[in-house]
């Protein structure tokens, strides 16, 4: 498993991409993915809300439980993907890609993020 | 004492595989090698290997073995033939469930000898009940749980990997029953019983033999589509077969009665007494039945795609009717289902304006007759 250069990465095991015409995409890790098992349901934050750093904004749901969502930074959502909300699984198969959560105008970035380095020795993989 | 967990002879097998483990009832053990969805579609459609070592297996030798097991469970020990296993319960004094159980008769009646399997949660509990009650019966109770590894193929194409691997009379072991054979040059008792609603068998094995026989198993079923598969596959398959779980459907708060198994309760016994523990809590609990049906067993099947788990509130026009006992996303339906005790009221399959709460909404389910899946014979 490895954990993309170009992405930051929060303690909850969320990854954010770099900030495009002040957009950001957000998803989970693949160590997260891996330890939810099968994600059968997303309940994604939808476009027009405010999600907050370090609050929840949505709930994965696997076989065997459900975990809380976190937004790695605060704004606006402009996209959530309905690809995962139609096929939950994307999240194990493509964390880092097609399994993207939601894509947000980013208003404030916190600045305790870990680098991929940082990330791969805190969660161990 | 230690709270290491326990790791069973296939320890350095699961971690070769790369398994995710879990501890379960104190033991260290294999909850998915991959995706549990695909073991356990994998069981369905072709066949899945289990290490299920953790079970309690307890021996009872001796001339009065029979009497004493129809004194100490519910079911009637006389009548099982042997080579034959039988699904039964343990309760205490007032009639709650203990455990539940299969015992296998292995002896002859010259030499008679039964073995009993309890869950991992429970086998103490059954271990030291079976010890106490044991007094005054010329029988012998003895903690077989190291003497034995326990594995299982599971699926429509076990019958042909097992072939493949024993000389035994496959074709002539009917569902729960068991025979001493050789699998892969191994010694083990043979039994078609499982925990997956598919054809499958449980092999239980000395633990020094387990790692080969898992190979050997492995080897011989590769080529039809044979996986290992954990825990939470177990879990969503006899979920789907509509089979209880200690813990969730059957409690020491239940008796047989109240959980809808009031049938393997047997008060006329063949022994010499047919007294046991329990009976007259339990005569109470099926005279109460009649009179006042208890909280039904129903299956609910999900028209969105929360999943419901144990201890969410079942609900009908805003109120609390019920409680999910079991709840798992369905890979075979493709929507989460659960199993639910409800009031008699609203346990009718088809019952419309059934709903279970989900973190404060209320999602709409289907009421169902159970099992949710049952294999095509």
């Amino acid at each position: 498993m490895s954990n993309p250069q170009q992405l930051r990465y929060s303690k909850e095991h969320e990854w954010l991409s770099a900030v495009v015409e002040g957009v950001a995409t957000v998803g989970i890790t693949e160590h997260a993915a891996n330890a939810l098992g099968d994600v059968v349901f997303a309940q994604l934050p939808e476009v027009g809300e405010t999600v907050t750093a370090g609050e929840t904004c949505g709930e994965l749901e696997s076989t065997k439980s459900v975990s809380d969502l976190y937004s790695p930074v605060t704004g606006e959502v402009v996209e959530s993907n309905q690809d995962v909300v139609e096929d939950p699984s994307l999240v194990n198969s493509a964390p880092f890609e097609g399994g993207w959560l939601f894509k947000v105008r980013v208003a404030d970035e916190p600045q305790d993020l870990l680098s991929a380095d940082e990330y791969t020795e805190f969660s161990g993989s | 004492m230690s709270t290491a967990p326990r790791l069973t002879a296939l320890d350095a097998v699961h971690r070769a595989l790369g398994a995710t483990m879990t501890d379960f009832a104190g033991w260290d053990m294999p909850l998915r090698y991959g995706s549990e969805r695909d073991e356990h579609i994998a069981v369905r459609t072709k066949a899945g290997l289990f290490d299920l070592s953790h079970m309690g297996e307890i021996t009872v030798t001796g001339p009065e073995a029979v009497d004493f097991l129809n004194f100490s469970l519910v079911g009637n020990i006389g009548s099982i033939g042997v080579g034959r296993a039988r699904y039964t319960m343990i309760v205490d004094a007032d009639g709650g469930i203990l455990d539940d159980l299969i015992v296998y008769r292995l002896g002859e009646a010259e030499a008679p000898e039964y073995m009993v399997v309890a869950n991992a949660s429970n086998a103490q509990v059954v271990l030291d009940a079976l010890t106490a009650r044991a007094d005054g019966f010329d029988a012998e109770v003895r903690d077989d749980r190291d003497a034995y590894a326990l594995l299982a193929v599971q699926g429509p194409e076990s019958p042909g990997i097992l072939k493949s691997l024993t000389d035994a009379d496959l074709d002539g072991l009917k569902y729960y029953a068991g025979l001493p054979g050789t699998v892969a040059g191994v010694p083990a008792l043979i039994a078609r019983t499982g925990y997956t609603g598919e054809d499958g068998f449980e092999l239980f094995v000395a633990p020094g033999d387990a790692e080969k026989l898992w190979g050997a198993l492995m080897e011989a079923g590769e080529p039809v589509g044979l996986v290992p598969a954990g825990l939470s596959c177990r879990d969503t398959l006899r979920l789907e077969a509509g089979m209880p779980l200690y813990g969730h459907e059957l409690t020491a708060e239940l008796t047989p009665f109240d959980a809808g198994l009031g049938r393997v309760v047997k008060f006329e016994k063949t022994s010499q007494s047919d007294t046991f523990v329990g009976r007259a809590a339990l005569a109470a609990a099926a005279e109460r039945a009649e009179t006042a049906p208890p909280r039904k067993l129903v299956g609910l099947v999900a028209a969105g795609r929360r999943v419901p788990r144990a201890g969410f509130s079942v609900v009908a026009d805003g109120k609390v009717i019920g409680e999910v006992t079991s709840g798992a996303p369905s890979p075979t339906l493709g929507k989460p289902i659960a199993i639910a005790y409800v009031d008699a009221a609203h346990a009718a399959p088809g019952t419309e304006g059934v709903g279970v709460d989900i973190r404060g909404t209320h999602e709409p389910y289907e009421v169902v007759a159970l099992p949710f899946y049952k294999r095509q014979k």
